[in-house]
């Protein structure tokens, strides 16, 4: 187990003892994280474990009990937008995508730049600068995709992964969430969006990676935080950790490797 | 027994593998040349059969006075079909609109025969009966959230309610006002049809200017230049052409300006304004839309208000081409053309994909039907038979689209 890397003395994200009860049942219990500028941090887990509970509590979907620190100052995230303006972006497994529309409108929905001579809702779209922006933010993420100007629709799913991150990134997000972005991938594709994750921390971003695929976990990562029934169950640096450790972490603690 | 049971399926199954496997690697490679939309294709081909089987069969059916006919036959349905396109594109439907042109076209008739309004004041009332009515049912679906197929379901009874209530017991109502009675029936003086012609296809080709100095400042990489030049030639060709043509009998019909006119703007609007935006973006996927800060509830009362409002129009057109309004105006029928003129013209069902202007396109194919069928001296039967079949394979190649967007990993 280690705290949080030494390059960076106050993480971007910090939490402090998250509680969160859907009536009876306690999801989470006294769960601490951090996540640092620059730095892929992978939460992994069991099912029920937390993962989800706890992503939507990040996002403001969800309001859970315990403290939130961004860059050392307490946040309230009462919602997706506060949560928003202050740079935490979320994909979801579902990416949230128009899949009529194109690349460029996807990555603009509900922020379209637009011009008089009308006004209101009634604004022309300027069309041209918004593939420019578009273009520009997929080419810092290295992503290529065939054309801009066909719908989502025809992209992979892989292409259509990124577009969802370079949505998050084209409105300064400085924590992009990503929840199990590679679960409906093949192969290659998952490669390619492992890839992607990498190079949003080498630009700078936080980044909080949810998955049960350890594989992809130890590609990518660069801790390691383990929750288990709703509470920490140990968090590693990767590059000092076996997978079978992270298999207990998450299973139920090292007895069971022990026992083996 | 089992034997044969056990052989039959066997011989089906090769035989049916065998043919669909290499209509979809073809329909594949369509769908990455044109994108996923079924697109007008179809219906302009169908358009192209029935106009040349018409006019072999009958010389007068591309005769220019026929074809100011046609327009006249079109315009309510071809109206709706407009409404019914803008709301397909949202993810919604609007089931009233037969029953809104009805209760617009006694409200006008009332106005102006019994009242005795002037025609300005009695078609502003109109329209603002229909745009009240549609926002009316927009408002329930969007803030009590019945869905809009139930909402507009109940309009559909109860604007026809209204309707009879308006008329009366008589059951019809004559209209004479000139300036009503004209909208239907009357012609742009062949100066004034080239005239307007001349200024559409300018502002068409300035705007276009305008949008490639745009994309040339910012330094992308513009939309191609033959397709967009393809399509500003063939829209002033076929424009000069109708003017050419309709010219040498009665003129153009101010109904076909209205036509074109509605169509028009409320194309720009669709594909060009953020407005127009945001319906493609919930017809698409209402839920991402409401995540990224789209103002949902807005744009599907908007978008069910226009649609009221464009009932309107049809009532006032339909009174005015009758000379009259009646508890058969609208009604049913109206709707289902209406309906069917939009997914012939290859607008979704499914919502977000399609474009106004294939509304009028089913029109004019469901119109030429009936029309090229009277020509021939056959009963309404084979009208109605023939307009259904249409209906039914324009609907085949809707869900053969949504199955191929499927396959391709939607």
């Amino acid at each position: 187990m280690s705290s949080s890397p030494s390059n960076s003395p106050t993480p971007f994200l910090e939490l402090r003892d998250i509680s969160k009860r859907y009536g009876s049942v306690l999801a989470l219990s006294g769960v601490n994280l951090t996540v640092a500028s620059g730095e892929v941090v992978a939460l992994v887990g069991d099912n029920g474990a937390g993962k989800s509970t706890l992503v939507k509590a990040i996002a403001g979907t969800h309001r859970a009990e315990g403290t939130i620190l961004i860059e050392g100052r307490e946040v309230k995230l009462t919602n997706p937008h506060a949560a928003y303006a202050i740079g935490i972006a979320t994909v979801y497994q579902d990416l949230a995508l128009c899949e009529n529309l194109d690349v460029v409108a996807n990555l603009f929905l509900g922020r379209e730049l637009a011009r008089p001579p009308l006004f209101g809702y009634l604004k022309r779209l300027s069309v041209p600068e918004m593939e420019r922006m578009a273009s520009d933010t997929l080419k810092s993420l290295s992503v290529r995709l065939p054309s801009l100007r066909r719908p989502v629709a025809l992209l992979s799913g892989g292409q259509r992964q990124a577009v969802a991150v370079a949505k998050a990134l084209l409105w300064g997000s400085k924590l992009v969430t990503l929840d199990e972005p590679t679960a409906a991938l093949g192969s290659e594709q998952t490669a390619q969006v492992l890839e992607l994750i990498r190079r949003l921390a080498d630009q700078g971003q936080a980044v909080l990676f949810i998955s049960h695929n350890l594989q992809d976990v130890f590609a990518v990562a660069d801790r390691i935080c383990v929750l288990r029934l709703g509470t920490n169950a140990g968090t590693f640096e990767r590059r000092t950790t076996t997978m079978d450790q992270v298999v207990a972490a998450m299973t139920g603690g090292l007895t069971m490797a022990v026992g083996q | 027994m089992t034997e044969l049971a056990s052989k039959t399926p066997q011989v089906v199954e090769s035989s049916a593998t065998a043919g669909p496997l290499g209509l979809t690697g073809w329909r594949a490679r369509l769908a990455a040349n044109r994108g996923t939309e079924a697109g007008p294709l179809p219906v302009i081909l169908g358009l192209v059969v029935v106009w040349i089987f018409f006019q072999t069969q009958n010389s007068n059916f591309l005769s220019s006075r026929n074809l100011s006919n046609l327009v006249l036959q079109m315009a309510v349905t071809a109206i709706l079909s407009i409404a019914v396109v803008l709301v397909l594109l949202a993810g919604e439907i609007d089931l009233s609109l037969g029953s809104v042109t009805g209760v617009t076209s006694a409200l006008l008739g009332v106005l102006l025969t019994n009242d005795h309004w002037s025609a300005a004041a009695a078609i502003a009332t109109t329209l603002v009966l229909g745009l009240g009515i549609g926002l009316l049912q927009g408002l329930v679906t969007v803030f009590v959230g019945v869905p809009s197929f139930i909402v507009t379901l109940g309009g559909f009874l109860a604007w026809a309610g209204l309707q009879l209530a308006l008329i009366g017991p008589e059951g019809d109502l004559p209209v004479t006002n000139g300036t009503v009675t004209a909208i239907a029936n009357d012609y742009l003086a062949p100066w004034v049809a080239w005239t307007l012609a001349g200024a559409v296809i300018a502002v068409i080709v300035a705007l276009e200017v305008l949008r490639y100095a745009s994309w040339r400042r910012v330094q992308v990489k513009p939309p191609s230049v033959i397709q967009t030049g393809f399509r500003v030639a063939s829209v002033t060709i076929g424009l000069l052409a109708v003017v050419a043509y309709l010219n040498d009998n009665f003129g153009v019909p101010y109904l076909l300006v209205l036509l074109l006119g509605l169509a028009a703007v409320l194309g720009w609007v669709t594909r060009r304004t953020l407005f127009g935006r945001y319906i493609y973006a919930v017809g698409g996927n209402i839920e991402a839309s409401r995540r990224a800060g789209v103002p949902v509830p807005t744009v599907r009362v908007a978008v069910l208000g226009l649609s009221g409002f464009l009932g309107g129009i049809a009532g006032i057109v339909s009174t005015s081409s009758l000379y009259a309004t009646s508890a058969g105006v609208g009604g049913s029928v109206l709707l289902l053309e209406a309906i069917a003129a939009a997914v012939i013209g290859g607008v979704s069902m499914s919502g977000g994909r399609g474009r106004i202007y294939q509304g009028l396109l089913g029109a004019l194919l469901i119109a030429s039907i009936v029309n090229g069928l009277d020509l021939l001296g056959q009963a309404a039967s084979t009208e109605d038979i023939a307009t259904g079949v249409i209906l039914v394979l324009a609907v085949s190649i809707d869900s053969f689209n949504r199955r191929r967007r499927a396959a391709s990993g939607a």
